[in-house]
């Protein structure tokens, strides 16, 4: 891409969200225990104050083209298209970034914001890794220290990515509490930075949290939509008619759609983790089966029982096995501006094939559902209408879920 | 004048102070958090903290998350929690009672649901951790109007202009957490407790009271010396967490409280 996209207005990217407060309508805000509510102000109003700083955002930039290797290809899938029968589509490449997902748009841009505010420690959450990873890559690369959160369920279940880190020089931290998983993970990172705020920088992996990580988080993720956009119109000389994103947290689908909200014209679509099936109640997918409450700094969809207690989720990607979404979502969906839909296991897990076997692309399972529900949407729509999937991340990570889940032993 | 104020008001005036337990609502089941509360108040408390059991507690320690899971084994539910009060009552209508737990089970209920449910079980004060002033309006206004206190905690880390809203807001007791850190971790800097609680005073008549970190009698004297109170919760969930449950004659109630009787007299002495 010739022009730098360097210099974006912080907050004023377009469809007016948050508000000075940190809400998206009823949701997102500041819902942290009281010892955390310095460092969340301290760290809005840094970073309102980097709104136009042209150093900072240099940085970035020159971080993401010379480190991440952007700009990513919108690369148009000939074999999926024929495949599936009707509207052209297109893939935005992220699985071709360092490390190999769209996480580490975000974590060189937080690092940097660490490195900015005096911060010589950073933490994160994760859940199959690939956050954590992206920010265990992101403090070697600026010399910063580095803990990672995990579930013990998690550490068992995706041990490449914990070695990965420890190559990487991060302490993982082991998280035995609640059901061992994401959002217990997400809770522990609350209680060290609790303990340890003068010096450290909390890393959030996707668009939730206390305000103003869903806006930084999708500030630092709108490079997607903005390339998008730009190749959009030197590659076919229009706007896409509808954008398809996977959904966990929903840090890679904000980033595809922000940049296109004021353009009506463009259909887009969050596809979340069905699960077994949304009627079975084992799914990731507050947004279409959830209720409105708060958890983890933010009000928003989640996944609750009657009396308020966050339920265990079920996805085949750990990626998506969250109870929350981003606030930001939650509003998108009440203003009915994105369609949020789900696909379940088993079709994302069909797609996961045939965009291996179609394109020799192999992609994420969280992606994959992504690409199982444009497929679907492409065969309702015609051959000269495009279609826009954010390939968020690529598959290598989950070969050993696939054979497993298919009887097979590497 | 509010249960609370009506407590903190006689225990200044016969200059004592103000004692605090926490314990989780149904850890390890609500027969015994019920026996526990009025072992407790024979040991005495003045005022209880009565945890409702959430899934996720990010402001809680290790001992306290335990207790919560305890609790959430048992299915234990806010209703169950209210019901709790509402049992607790009729046998006593002195002690206070202050509901401490996170939102999203009172969002859940609803907020005009939970105040008048509260107020009716006979709830004096609500604390919720996930919820600062700026975000508690309507809760507030609801609570107020049912005549329950909210509580809010001012942190080490609250900046001057801050405490002073907060200090404004609040009712009932004004909650000082003394460290940087999460329930039951060690205090470590006596004398900025002592400093932070001083120009609290200055900003507000409400009883200031210290929590976080108080495990034994050294720590209890040395806030209690500084403040009007002392809430002790992870030491004492520590011991709740040896007992069996279900036995409702159990001869170790007293002994898992005594922690709490401890800190009585060693306050008192001050």
């Amino acid at each position: 891409m010739s022009e730098a996209p360097a210099g974006i207005e912080v907050g004023s990217v377009g469809f007016s969200g948050p508000d000075a407060s940190g809400h998206f309508g009823p949701y997102g805000g500041v819902f942290v225990g009281e010892t955390l509510i310095a460092a969340v102000e301290e760290l809005a109003l840094v970073y309102q104050d980097l709104s136009g700083n042209q150093d900072f955002w240099s940085e970035y930039d020159d971080e993401l083209r010379h480190y991440v290797g952007r700009p990513s290809p919108l690369y148009f899938a000939e074999r999926l298209t024929e495949a599936a029968g009707g509207a052209r589509i297109y893939l935005k490449r992220e699985d071709l970034n360092h490390t190999g997902a769209h996480k580490v748009n975000n974590t060189i841009g937080q690092a940097l914001l660490a490195k900015h505010m005096g911060k010589s420690r950073i933490i994160a959450e994760t859940g199959a890794g690939q956050h954590g990873v992206a920010s265990a890559t992101v403090a070697a690369r600026l010399g910063l220290e580095c803990h990672v959160y995990m579930g013990a369920e998690d550490i068992i279940r995706q041990a490449p990515n914990v070695y990965r880190m420890k190559l990487l020089g991060a302490n993982v931290v082991s998280v035995e509490s609640g059901s061992r998983t994401l959002k217990d993970a997400m809770n522990e990172a609350l209680r060290d930075w609790a303990t340890n705020v003068d010096n450290t920088y909390y890393i959030i992996g996707t668009v939730a949290g206390p305000h103003p990580y869903p806006q930084l988080v999708r500030d630092f993720q709108c490079i997607i939509g903005r390339e998008t956009k730009q190749q959009s119109l030197e590659t076919f000389g229009k706007l896409p008619d509808a954008l398809v994103a996977c959904v966990g947290g929903g840090s890679n689908a904000i980033g595809l759609f922000h940049p296109f909200l004021e353009d009506k014209q463009v259909a887009m679509f969050g596809v979340e983790a069905g699960g077994k099936g949304l009627e079975t109640g084992a799914h990731a997918a507050p947004l279409s089966a959830g209720t409105p409450g708060v958890l983890h700094g933010n009000r928003t969809y989640l996944m609750t029982d009657g009396g308020g207690q966050i339920q265990e989720t079920h996805s085949v990607s750990a990626g998506l096995d969250y109870p929350g979404v981003g606030p930001e979502h939650a509003w998108l969906k009440d203003l009915k501006r994105v369609n949020y839909v789900a696909a379940t296991d088993s079709e994302a897990m069909d797609a996961f094939h045939k965009l291996t076997r179609l394109e020799g692309i192999i992609p994420a399972l969280e992606t994959s559902h992504a690409v199982a529900y444009a497929m679907d949407l492409a065969r309702s729509m015609d051959a000269d209408q495009t279609i826009v999937i954010n390939l968020s991340g690529r598959g290598d990570k989950d070969i050993e879920t696939v054979a497993r889940l298919e009887g097979m032993k590497l | 004048m509010s249960r609370i104020s009506a407590i903190a008001s006689k225990r200044i005036q016969q200059e004592k102070k103000l004692l605090i337990p926490y314990l989780v609502a149904g850890d390890p089941d609500l027969p015994t958090t019920l026996a526990l509360m009025q072992e407790l108040v024979q040991q005495g408390a003045d005022i209880i903290e009565l945890g409702i059991p959430f899934s996720d507690p990010a402001s809680d320690g290790p001992v306290i998350q335990r207790g919560v899971e305890r609790a959430l084994d048992g299915g234990t539910t806010l209703r169950d929690t209210l019901a709790l009060v509402v049992q607790f009552r009729q046998g006593d209508t002195e002690t206070g009672i202050v509901l401490m737990g996170y939102l999203n089970p009172i969002e859940i209920m609803g907020y005009e649901n939970f105040a008048a449910s509260a107020a009716a079980a006979g709830v004096d004060g609500v604390l919720v951790v996930d919820m600062p002033p700026a975000e508690s309006t309507e809760l507030h206004r609801r609570l107020a109007d049912a005549d329950i206190d909210t509580i809010y905690l001012v942190a080490p880390t609250t900046s001057a202009d801050r405490a002073k809203d907060i200090a404004e807001a609040c009712t009932g007791y004004l909650y000082y957490v003394s460290l940087k850190g999460v329930t039951g971790a060690a205090i470590t800097d006596h004398e900025a407790i002592r400093e932070s609680i001083e120009s609290m005073r200055q900003l507000t008549d409400l009883p200031v009271v210290v929590g976080f970190g108080i495990k034994d009698n050294e720590s209890a004297l040395a806030m209690a010396s500084v403040s009007d109170g002392i809430i002790i919760g992870s030491a004492l969930v520590e011991q709740i967490a040896q007992l069996s449950g279900g036995d409702l004659e159990k001869p170790e109630l007293p002994q898992c409280c005594a922690v709490i009787g401890e800190a009585r007299s060693a306050i008192d002495s001050l």
